[in-house]
């Protein structure tokens, strides 16, 4: 029997943890981080150790991941979220060559080879654009939910030219419209067009390699993953929690140091 | 500090309130980026010294050459040839545009959306927080891009200020002719500056001064070759920065002293890393003083830098020893313009001399990596960036690349690219 491995990944706007046991994920956590991550680590380490009913005192091993992995001294070891979304994507679709990530605070597109290892990966600049914190805070100016920025794309006959990706700019640039009488709708979806526009180039800097697995907060929402299908003319497979990708690969990696350890 | 120099400060005009903040944060950065490092050369704390009296000492000096009836010439790039200034009895000085700490100076004039290493050139001198701006008759500035030549128009109303123009296709008849036309120009110049006419006799010993100096320099490169390097890329990088600005005569002997130690080193097996620490090199845009910043982010994630194509690095000496045989002053001064066109910088077109380097480079050194640095706005490098990382693709090397300025925010963005850069090597 494999021993209880932990991965932690504690990012900008959310912290997630995966207990892996024998290769299985056996539970996991989700929760916004707050303004302490290390307490919101300790704690959806918790959560997610109480799902699987496992007690925390028997984790072996944890791996810490996303921006605030410096912010976890109780993890065993540290290691960056782009080594961990291109081991979990791998993990769960070992056919995945690209992993596109959008997160709360960055977007990255990875190159991964056939055993899952990273070859080149390219993140997004300093700010916020093309990210999740973008999409929520235009959908509080537009008092809307995901499910409804998602729908927007589908449902919209006329979606709006959005010109700036600067966070900023682009709210008064939707305040404007709203001011036009433009519709939710149209503008959400523009918003949307501009968002995978700008993932989409990424991808084409980077070299596009089929298949494409898109992880991270951003991916749950449908209507971007098919304005980017369709941009890159190919399919993309979205695991059924895109969110925990992250952690998991740092579950993955936990569970290889241990074997590292064993073998020495 | 000893010696006390707020007298002399205040004679230079510094502004000195800001001042005492500047060197207030300086040693506390130096203790924390390069005191703390493990297993530093001995030969290492002379540049400490030099960096710890980096506003006392060394502008002391310069005023007693004043003193003396010598002129002070500040620079700020390699295309200012320093045989020319030495020749002509004056004293060359560089100046480093490393901090963001005077922006807000700069940014009274100039725009915000500019390149870090502009805006502080002008900055320190508005801010009147550098000694040796303080205490140049002149500042020769060139048109390696149009931000510096534009900002040297603006520099011109703060202090004298004279601007050598730099072809753009170096590799034309054309070029040459012009940037020899140039450097008679400048002699001319600083002749009437210091009132002293340039000899056949001075070129060659002023050659001859230069060359010992890149020698010198050229066999610190060399010995960073060896697996595990003798020194950190952040000590060597220290070197080259103090290269711009030291008496080039005791550079190059102390230099030579730090040689010989790391020569030793390298024959006992002595380096600052375990074998296995992966070797970066980096590429790029030149770092002046005290920028540090990704010397100190990646060799604080467990990798070694081991070589620098850079103004701070192999650019530094690839104009290469200069032939002095000539002799008339025409000659001589042909030979400098010819040699100093051998420096790839960016501004250049094609510019195909920088790939190449960077390729060979890449095999001479045994790079694990490439990291293309590019200050923000940079069109040069940021643009070469592609050109390079596709020759680089050829020979299995892999680039990351990095646009940033001097601020910290995005040290914890660069640290996670770097970190996975180097997790990426380690597979």
């Amino acid at each position: 029997m494999d021993a209880v491995v932990v991965g932690l990944d504690i990012g900008s706007a959310s912290t997630k943890a995966v207990v892996l046991k024998d290769s299985q994920i056996v539970g996991y956590a989700i929760l916004s981080t707050g303004f302490n991550p290390q307490y919101s680590g300790i704690r959806a380490i918790g959560e997610a150790c109480e799902k699987a009913g496992i007690n925390p005192k028997d984790v072996v091993y944890t791996v810490a991941t996303g921006y605030g992995r410096i912010n976890a001294p109780f993890a065993n070891s540290r290691v960056t979220e782009i080594t961990c979304h291109a081991k979990g994507a791998f993990f769960t679709n070992n056919r995945a060559r690209t992993v596109i990530d959008v997160g709360g605070q960055d977007s990255k597109v990875i190159s991964i080879d056939e055993k899952g290892r990273v070859v080149d990966f390219q993140m997004n600049d300093r700010c916020a654009a093309g990210t999740g914190r973008f999409l929520e805070v235009m959908m509080r100016t537009l008092d809307m939910n995901y499910e409804e920025m998602s729908q927007a794309v589908i449902n919209s006959e006329n979606p709006s030219k959005i010109s700036n990706m600067c966070t900023v700019f682009a709210e008064s640039e939707v305040i404007s419209l709203l001011a036009k009488g433009e519709r939710r709708e149209n503008i959400a979806a523009g918003l949307c067009h501009s968002i995978s526009e700008r993932i989409a180039t990424m991808v084409k800097r980077i070299g596009l390699k089929e298949e494409v697995i898109m992880t991270g907060g951003v991916a749950k929402n449908r209507g971007i993953v098919k304005l980017l299908e369709n941009k890159l003319n190919t399919k993309i497979s979205v695991p059924k929690e895109p969110q925990i990708i992250g952690a998991l690969g740092a579950a993955l990696e936990a569970k290889e140091a241990i074997l590292k350890i064993k073998q020495s | 500090m000893e010696t006390d120099y707020r007298k002399m400060w205040e004679d230079l005009g510094i502004n000195m309130e800001k001042h005492d903040q500047l060197l207030a944060v300086l040693p506390f950065v130096y203790r924390n980026v390069y005191l703390s490092q493990k297993n530093r050369p001995k030969a290492m704390e002379y540049y400490d010294f030099v960096v710890s009296g980096v506003h006392g000492i060394r502008v002391k000096e310069l005023l007693d050459a004043k003193d003396a009836g010598k002129k002070v010439v500040a620079y700020f790039c390699l295309y200012v040839p320093e045989e020319l200034v030495i020749a002509s009895n004056a004293v060359l000085v560089g100046l480093c545009g490393g901090s963001n700490f005077t922006d807000q100076e700069a940014e009274e004039v100039l725009p915000r959306n500019i390149c870090p290493l502009i805006k502080a050139s002008y900055g320190f001198k508005a801010a009147r927080i550098c000694p040796y701006f303080q205490a140049a008759d002149i500042c020769v500035g060139e048109t390696t891009c149009d931000g510096k030549k534009k900002m040297y128009e603006l520099l011109s109303e703060l202090c004298p200020t004279y601007t050598v123009e730099v072809p753009q296709k170096p590799d034309t008849e054309q070029a040459r002719e012009l940037f020899y036309r140039e450097m008679m120009a400048l002699k001319s110049k600083l002749e009437e500056i210091t009132g002293h006419k340039i000899t056949v006799q001075d070129l060659k010993k002023s050659i001859g001064i230069v060359n010992a100096k890149r020698a010198v320099l050229d066999q610190l490169i060399s010995t960073r070759k060896a697996v595990p390097p003798p020194i950190s890329g952040k000590d060597s990088l220290l070197v080259f920065q103090i290269a711009f600005y030291d008496d080039p005569q005791r550079f190059t002997q102390k230099t030579k002293e730090l040689v010989e130690e790391l020569q030793e080193r390298i024959k006992n097996k002595v380096g600052v890393v375990d074998e296995s620490a992966p070797r970066i090199m980096v590429s790029g845009c030149p770092m002046a003083i005290p920028n540090w910043k990704l010397h100190h982010i990646v060799e604080s994630s467990g990798a070694v830098i081991v070589v620098e194509e850079s103004c701070v690095g192999t650019r530094y000496t690839s104009m290469g020893q200069i032939d002095n045989s000539a002799n008339t002053v025409e000659d001589l001064i042909r030979a400098i313009s010819d040699a100093y066109l051998n420096i790839h910088c960016s501004c250049f077109t094609p510019n195909i001399g920088r790939v190449e380097d960077v390729v060979r480079l890449a095999k001479e050194f045994k790079v694990d990596g490439v990291i293309h640095y590019s200050l923000q706005t940079c069109h040069g490098y940021n643009i070469e960036a592609a050109k390079m990382e596709k020759s680089l693709k050829k020979i299995n090397v892999p680039m990351l690349k990095i646009e940033t300025d001097y601020s910290n925010e995005d040290v914890g963005q660069i640290t996670t690219r770097v970190e996975a850069f180097l997790e990426m090597i380690r597979k």
